[in-house]
């Protein structure tokens, strides 16, 4: 069920009644079940692993606990009597128990993850291998079916299951309320990937009616709308032309297929998100924000915590600070020391640590080596900014001195709105040179095409009328002009605090006519029903 | 609640239902210049129900048959409710909708639509479906043809259909914004050009010959209907000379009128007795009849009501006689303004 159909639509409308209606008691029951509603909805298969993910997980998180309190409860019982030794003993007894629960909850679900995303890919990879050392034979592919949003709520559930084990998080008791938590609906969809404290704090409470929180929530699952119908879905065709064809759109189309690609995406997954936050906010329900206008942002460092923050937090926490502080990673840091020096050897774990994040979100998002490139060109742009970081600070100080020399005032190239400017515009087309990867065909073509773009002389194709060849029509391009243009003012007005609290102190027909106004705007001018491809979110795949 | 925010609350509703309506109107297609097709299945709402004679089915029915000349020869009173690629079970639901409004003596069914047992193209589903009014039948009607990409509840508001119709708007959507003109003549879609039939395509050859089980199945609910209503089922095939009628199809046909008693007219094996001549008679080389071609098939076909089905003359009923003084003005007025028309165009 996309979230942009009739029968979400019906769905939500309907879930709504009922949940305001029911004895508030039970909402969160009934949230469960509309979950699962809607994750049958999906394929009735997809029930099935979320079930295997939830009860692998509940009963490991349980377990781990539950060695924790036997831990305590013998060191108080036992205070007197215990040497410190055995007490070391036993808690290590204990560790080492809490640790194979973890890991056998690591294993199946990622596992599962695994085989359902990545064994298509790893046969590929197979039969490149049996094909380059010249054999004949080649593995047949398995039509796996991906459930819906299982990377999420995997990921969701296991951040849960290590948070319990580091004892940041209680264990949640009762079984379907934690149901609840990996089921939440409109999570499942493309995220966020929550934490458990965070979601819980609001998950479970009972949420009598408010007018104003109900608006609000229908308010930002409008504006949700209008990103993804207004804006992703009708520049969509145009990306698909050019990256679809390549042997027909080379040079500057490249650059404009970039482009295109990094609206479409924002608009798609920030829609998305848009909705599920607006979702869960009709039913009284807070969820983690996941942007925080990404596009602003000055390096790809800062980009990347301004862009999909949730899924950049989790892989900080639960791969990057472990793999940082693990035993071996110290040992290789010691002996990074030794044999590169203090200042190269102290870089060394992060460099491993991060290449071991990048490379993991690059799988994330996709089992393709696109994907990987994707990942690791991320990871050698942030490491080389950072290493450059002392050679750009000499041409700053060259060009502040040489300018100061003549200057009244001080001038400092770096405050300079220009030069912020321009720090935004390269971090919007390196990130979207890295997002090519992710729609060529394969690797060596997008780096062809990227190629194109520096060799192909061809820019009269952005004023001689080519770009209406693209299937974009000039009512298209002025329909995404000026979507693009309210969503650079709303970027700018949200700087200064919540642009609905703003609209809500209005008078009730300003107020009205804005809303009233957004809501034709995604009548007409979204790009849904027939003519127009029903687009799933991009981000649903993953 | 208080009295002002009841009134706010009502006054906000009615503002956005009265614009939705409004913004609906405006952006559904007019079809009154162009695809005027789209017109027929309404048109036959405004109309007195009191036809002797109902012809349903595609454009084989609304384009060859001039119920004008049934009235001025034979004094029958009749009504098409055909549309462009109008299927079996559009036919069907047609029908059902008809006889909510009044029971004809017979029913003429054209039966190229036989060859359809799937649904086919949104666009002629919406020139048939959205003219008639809302009943059980249009729902089941909707429901049965249905493509994979159409949604119930584009058909419930069109608005949803249309919404991206706000780029192409022309005059005649502000023109017809809430009014409407007839266009047809007791559903006859009148036309006078001429391109004569020249190189008939041979049908090409099929898999399978068979009629659709579906197609089969509507066509059996259509006769057991009428029996049940006391109402004759008269089947047609119209002299279009394509789509290609196959033999097999022909066999199938004359079969199922025999079991079930039917009377059943194939056009195309009357060329002779009914005069045409495709070098003058079609306006798209043998697919459609032009004016000269439908009044030649009409004056033939009221023989076969008057004599086979028993349909009576009713020229003698002055309430009907005034309804069609005005109709055969409007016939005439229109015949005249589109030979006109034909004779600028021939001259440019």
């Amino acid at each position: 069920m996309l979230f942009t159909s009739y029968e979400f639509v019906g769905f939500l409308l309907l879930l709504l009644i009922v949940y305001y209606l029911i004895p508030k008691k039970y909402q969160w029951q009934f949230l469960l079940a509309a979950g699962y509603v809607f994750y049958f909805m999906a394929g009735a298969y997809c029930l099935l692993y979320i079930i295997v993910t939830t009860v692998t997980i509940y009963l490991l998180a349980c377990k781990i606990e539950n060695l924790r309190i036997e831990q305590e409860d013998f060191l108080k019982e036992n205070k007197a009597v215990l040497s410190k030794e055995e007490k070391k003993l036993f808690k290590n007894g204990i560790k080492r128990k809490q640790w194979r629960a973890l890991l056998i909850g690591l294993f199946c679900n990622l596992g599962i993850l695994a085989v359902v995303k990545y064994t298509n890919f790893a046969i590929y990879n197979v039969n490149m291998a049996l094909y380059l050392f010249g054999s004949g034979k080649q593995l047949g592919f398995f039509d796996i079916a991906l459930p819906m949003g299982i990377s999420f709520y995997t990921f969701q559930a296991l951040g849960y299951m290590i948070d319990v084990y580091r004892g940041a998080v209680k264990a949640e008791r009762n079984p379907f309320r934690f149901a609840l938590f990996v089921s939440f609906f409109p999570q499942l969809v493309q995220g966020p990937i929550s934490r458990f404290d965070d979601l819980r704090k609001t998950l479970y409470q009972e949420h009598p009616f408010d007018i104003k929180t109900v608006s609000f929530g229908l308010q930002r699952i409008l504006w949700g709308f209008f990103k993804k119908l207004v804006i992703a879905d009708r520049i969509l065709v145009g990306v698909n032309e050019i990256v679809q064809n390549p042997e027909s759109y080379g040079g500057a189309y490249v650059f404009v297929g970039m482009l295109f690609y990094a609206l479409e995406l924002y608009a798609d997954f920030t829609g998305g998100i848009d909705i599920t936050i607006g979702v869960a906010q009709t039913l009284g329900i807070t969820v983690i924000e996941n942007f925080n206008r990404p596009y602003f942002s000055k390096s790809i460092k800062e980009y990347w915590r301004r862009w999909h923050i949730t899924m950049g937090t989790w892989f900080t926490d639960y791969i990057f600070y472990p793999i940082s502080v693990c035993k071996p990673m110290l040992q290789f840091s010691k002996f990074s020391r030794e044999h590169f020096g203090e200042v190269i050897g102290k870089r060394m774990p992060v460099y491993v640590s991060s290449f071991a994040v990048w490379l993991a979100t690059g799988i994330w998002h996709g089992a393709s080596w696109n994907f990987v490139v994707w990942g690791l060109g991320n990871w050698a742009l942030i490491m080389l900014s950072q290493e450059l970081a002392p050679l750009y600070r000499k041409f700053h100080e060259g060009v502040d001195g040489l300018v100061n020399r003549h200057a009244e005032r001080k001038f400092v190239l770096e405050n300079t709105g220009y030069y912020r400017f321009f720090q935004i515009i390269r971090t919007i087309f390196l990130m979207s040179c890295l997002r090519s990867f992710d729609c060529y065909r394969d690797v060596p073509l997008t780096f062809r095409m990227l190629g194109t773009m520096f060799r192909d002389k061809n820019w009269h194709i952005l004023w001689d009328g080519s770009l209406l060849t693209l299937g974009l029509t000039g009512i298209d391009y002025a329909v995404l002009s000026g979507g693009l243009f309210l969503l650079i003012f709303v970027s700018l007005l949200q700087r200064s605090g919540s642009i609905r609290e703003r609209i809500a102190k209005k008078p009730y027909p300003v107020r009205f006519a804005v809303w009233f106004l957004l809501f034709l705007t995604v009548l007409l001018m979204g790009a849904y029903g027939i003519g127009y491809d029903a687009s799933q979110f991009i981000y649903n795949q993953f | 609640m208080e009295m002002r925010k009841i009134v706010k609350i009502v006054l906000s509703a009615a503002f956005i239902i009265g614009s939705l309506f409004l913004l609906q109107s405006l952006l559904v297609p007019k079809y009154m210049s162009e695809v005027v097709e789209g017109r027929l299945i309404a048109e036959y709402y405004g109309e007195e129900k009191d036809h002797d004679v109902i012809f349903i089915g595609d454009c084989e029915v609304y384009e060859n048959f001039s119920p004008k000349v049934l009235w001025e020869n034979y004094g029958i009173n009749s009504y098409i409710r055909g549309s462009a690629q109008q299927l079996i079970w559009q036919s069907y639901y047609l029908l059902e909708d008809t006889l909510r409004y009044e029971t004809p003596d017979a029913i003429v069914f054209n039966i190229l639509a036989m060859q359809y047992n799937q649904p086919q193209k949104e666009a002629y589903n919406r020139m048939t479906l959205e003219g008639m009014k809302w009943s059980v039948s249009k729902v089941n009607a909707i429901r049965a043809s249905m493509t994979r990409d159409e949604k119930f509840l584009d058909y419930v508001f069109p608005l949803l259909r249309y919404h991206a119709r706000w780029s192409k708007l022309e005059k005649e959507d502000v023109e017809y914004l809430f009014r409407t003109e007839k266009m047809s003549h007791n559903g006859y879609y009148m036309r006078v050009d001429v391109k004569p039939a020249e190189n008939v395509p041979e049908g090409k050859i099929l898999a399978d010959y068979r009629f659709g089980e579906n197609a089969y199945a509507y066509l059996d609910k259509m006769t057991a209907l009428c029996k049940e209503k006391g109402i004759q089922l008269i089947l047609v095939k119209a002299p279009s000379l394509y789509p290609y009628w196959y033999d097999e199809w022909e066999a199938q046909m004359e079969d199922y009128a025999e079991k079930n008693g039917l009377l059943y007219v194939n056009f195309l094996e009357l060329m002779k007795e009914t005069g045409l001549d495709f070098s003058k008679d079609t306006y798209d080389a043998g697919l459609h009849l032009n004016l000269s071609g439908a009044e030649k098939i009409s004056a033939y076909f009221g023989e076969i009501l008057r004599n086979e089905a028993g349909i009576k003359d009713r020229r003698g009923e002055e309430k009907l006689k005034a309804q069609w003084k005005e109709k055969i003005m409007f016939y005439e007025k229109e015949k005249e303004r589109l030979y006109l028309e034909e004779k600028e165009r021939k001259k440019t």
